[in-house]
């Protein structure tokens, strides 16, 4: 009877595992607590640390920050087997270093009837399910960073970024996940503003006719951006 | 630490003016690595400082030419005799001080693809509230899941820190494909589960985690979930 027990125990392993989970969390915190306390700061410290804190504030609320970018785009969006149409979106990106910037951006685009449909068999999708909207984060990297001359003494600075994320696309009524990769050419015009020609593959499977299929869905945009 | 703020008559704007205290820093043409440098500024002569893009400054010089000079330079040449400058750079320091945390994770929900935002709270060092809403897509059903977590965060100071988290919360269950017609289904979860943030740099920290969801579907029956998820947060 009592190994009958135990091996249902066994089984339950997962559940023995959030048990001790909990148990953890509760007592955890508190010898963290107990170490804290342990250790006072010696007083020598304070001091030492106090004026570096104030001078940062000084110089650096003073100097004009800009890592962030925001814009918008527009462009061709090829939905597989729904031909290409306009697509217009939106972008925000933080710039992490000279090299790595997190991009996050969301576009619309419109679709037409599928060979299915044009060949008159029925009807798919209904006009709301024509519509896809995505939305995605990624990662970029600036690897070709340099410069365009206009004239010897007139020059932009320039980056070829590559990029790639996740996201979530809504077409046909359904949610399907998302993943994106693919190029970009940013032409900063201005110390403040920016042209983007982006070229970009969104792969998600799409379930229509009851049957999974991959997809491939390219896009070409150009956008522009602005740095604050 | 002293700072001469600009005086002179041509900049009528509110510039942080510093003098270079080292024999040279160096102007790029761009605010990178790999810029050419274009020019010089000595010992004794004055910059002010227009912006600042990650860990370039764009600066102008007394003659005005206008450049990008690159952090480190910056801290190790600029000063009044005898004190360095030194500009905000987030470290791990900061880490432990955040008062907020936003990231996006993506990952396993059951066999369906899961994608997760989440913003929180730091209410001690070792304990945090947050909110996360979820979205998985799976084959047959698409799901919205939106919880309230407690998370335990025993040691801080670790570069990989380990957490344990506690939440409640709302799955909806959307059936999804052509063929398949039924109603969507909303109940009440409980989830229990482990995971850990790595410092990485700046204000950004890597953070990966497991969950056992448990929905109460009804009186008689529970569903269980596994997910797991991995992603990046930032902090302020």
């Amino acid at each position: 009877m009592e190994g009958r027990v135990f091996i249902l125990f066994l089984m339950r392993w997962r559940n023995v595992l959030s048990t001790s989970a909990l148990l953890l969390m509760l007592t955890m915190p508190l010898l963290a607590v107990a170490q804290e306390a342990q250790s006072p700061l010696a007083p020598t410290d304070a001091p030492i640390i106090e004026p570096e804190v104030e001078r940062k504030e000084i110089i650096d609320a003073k100097i004009d920050t800009e890592d962030f970018e925001v814009g918008f785009f527009g462009g061709m969006y090829s939905t597989e087997d729904f031909g290409t149409n306009s697509v217009i979106g939106a972008t925000f990106a933080y710039h992490v270093t000279e090299d790595f910037f997190f991009q996050l951006a969301a576009g619309e685009t419109e679709t037409q009837p599928s060979s299915v449909e044009r060949l008159g068999f029925f009807d798919i999708l209904n006009d709301d399910e024509r519509t896809l909207q995505y939305y995605n984060l990624s990662l970029g990297y600036n690897i070709l960073p340099g410069e365009a001359f206009v004239t010897s003494n007139w020059a932009f600075y320039t980056a070829f970024y590559l990029i790639g994320g996740i996201g979530n696309t809504h077409f046909a009524g359904q949610d399907n996940f998302t993943i994106n990769f693919g190029a970009g050419f940013r032409f900063v015009a201005t110390d403040w503003m920016a042209l983007h020609v982006d070229m970009r593959d969104h792969i998600f499977d799409l379930d229509i006719l009851g049957e999974e299929l991959t997809t491939h869905n390219l896009e070409l945009t150009m956008g522009l951006t602005f740095f604050f | 630490m002293w700072i001469f703020y600009s005086q002179a008559a041509s900049a009528d704007e509110d510039l942080v003016r510093l003098q270079v205290s080292e024999p040279f820093i160096e102007l790029h043409t761009g605010p990178g690595r790999g810029f050419p440098v274009f020019h010089v500024v000595e010992r004794h002569d004055w910059i002010d400082i227009l912006k600042r893009r990650t860990d370039w400054f764009r600066v102008r010089t007394e003659d005005g030419k206008e450049g990008w000079a690159y952090i480190e330079q910056m801290e190790q040449t600029l000063a009044l005799p005898g004190k360095r400058t030194e500009f905000a750079q987030v470290k791990q320091e900061d880490f432990l001080q955040r008062s907020y945390e936003f990231g996006a994770m993506a990952g396993d929900f059951e066999g369906a693809a899961m994608m997760t935002i989440y913003a929180g709270i730091n209410m001690s060092r070792n304990l945090s509230a947050e909110l996360e809403l979820s979205q998985a897509s799976g084959t047959f059903s698409n799901s919205f899941l939106l919880s309230a977590n407690i998370l335990s965060n025993p040691f801080p100071h670790w570069r990989v820190s380990p957490f344990f988290s506690l939440g409640g919360g709302v799955l909806r269950n959307e059936p999804k494909g052509t063929f398949v017609q039924s109603q969507a289904t909303e109940d009440a979860t409980a989830s229990v589960g482990f995971g850990f943030r790595a410092y990485l740099t700046r204000r950004f920290v890597f953070r990966a985690e497991a969950k056992e969801v448990v929905t109460f579907i009804d009186e008689k029956n529970n569903g269980e979930f596994f997910e797991w998820k991995a992603g990046f947060s930032f902090f302020f």
